[in-house]
């Protein structure tokens, strides 16, 4: 630290923000990667069948196993649309 | 049998091919017969670090399709014995690189190697799956930075599940980490990720620190593998990453920040 850092405005240090973020988006990735080969075969057909009955978004299915002890659990949540046709 | 090492990283950029070259270059200058393969087809580079592209006659696509043996395509490092560089081709065919072909170089190759390092083209395409499938070790060349550390991380999920050793129902390949570009001024000022946070989100053994350095630039733009710049930084931590990669105990050197004098903290620079 030099005399001249006293008068500078602190901000976070952007390596810290790096590594927030990089440990975030990491976990995801990672959680991905170990789920079940199948599972994306199953959202995409999944969303055809919603789709039978109301129109979604792509992003509309989302998945996710999660292990708890010695069960595997797998959430599923299905976003509707808002307006009623 | 040769231990096949891939360098591999994801990410374009970060130095597998100067990596590529510095490994094989120190390997050979420890008496162990090393080849180094690009395998980045199509974008041949490892010829221009290596020096030696004017020497290129026979390139690997040639060598796997049976237009030339191993032995024409090989070429022979002048300056370190030992040490052979089998060139990429220059096709646009992505398919080039089968995987029957490369096992079978590999396999001939492996007869009368030591050490075979295959340098990985960027991306999680054909030919950086062929570089690391056959694998027995390898290398992740990383920066200290958020898409190359991320990068990593989804070459390290491919080299634990996508190679030949884990289909046989083998051991996964870890993967060693090497930091390169990194400056300790900057981790210390909190600019870049430090050595202890890529350490922390990859979680693996760390290979070697190569520090930012002009050195590394000189050396592509002679075409010598910066390993045989004894005096510069880059050159002396890659000869410790050699080391530490063959077992031996090396403390990582050029990453603390010199210290300053009294008038140096006073005026920081």
């Amino acid at each position: 630290m030099g005399i001249f850092d006293y008068f500078r405005q602190p901000r976070q240090k952007s390596a810290s923000v790096a590594k927030e973020r990089l440990q975030i988006i990491v976990a995801r990735e990672r959680a991905a990667r170990s789920g079940p080969d199948y599972l994306p075969a199953m959202q995409q057909e999944l969303l055809q069948v919603i789709r039978k009955y109301v129109q979604v978004d792509d992003d509309a299915v989302q998945m996710n196993v999660d292990r708890e002890g010695d069960c595997e659990v797998l959430e599923l949540n299905i976003t509707l649309p808002d307006d009623k046709e | 049998m040769a231990r096949i090492v891939v360098i591999t990283s994801g990410k374009g950029g970060v130095g597998k091919t100067t990596t590529s070259a510095a490994i094989a270059t120190g390997l050979a200058l420890r008496g162990h017969k090393t080849a180094v393969i690009d395998f980045d087809v199509g974008l041949r580079n490892l010829d221009l670090i290596m020096g030696c592209e004017r020497r290129v006659v026979y390139d690997f696509v040639n060598v796997i399709n049976g237009d030339a043996n191993l032995k024409q395509a090989l070429i022979r490092d002048k300056r370190v014995d030992n040490l052979y560089i089998l060139p990429a081709s220059q096709t646009r065919d992505k398919d080039a690189l089968t995987q029957d072909g490369v096992e079978r170089v590999l396999n001939e190759l492996s007869e009368d190697f030591e050490y075979i390092v295959c340098d990985s083209p960027a991306g999680i395409e054909r030919g950086a799956l062929m570089a690391a499938y056959f694998a027995d070790e390898a290398i992740v060349v990383t920066n200290p930075e958020v898409s190359s550390v991320r990068d990593s991380d989804r070459i390290l999920g491919i080299l634990a599940s996508k190679t030949r050793k884990v289909e046989q129902g083998g051991e996964p390949i870890e993967g060693k980490l090497l930091l390169t570009r990194y400056s300790a001024e900057r981790a210390e000022r909190g600019e870049m990720l430090s050595i202890e946070d890529v350490g922390e989100i990859l979680a693996i053994e760390l290979l070697g620190v190569i520090p930012e350095s002009q050195a590394v630039l000189n050396a592509s733009n002679a075409g010598q593998p910066v390993v045989l710049d004894e005096e510069s930084d880059a050159g002396q931590a890659y000869q410790d990453a050699v080391d530490r990669f063959l077992g031996e105990e090396r403390p990582l050197r050029f990453v603390d920040v010199p210290k300053k004098g009294f008038f140096g903290r006073l005026f920081k620079g």
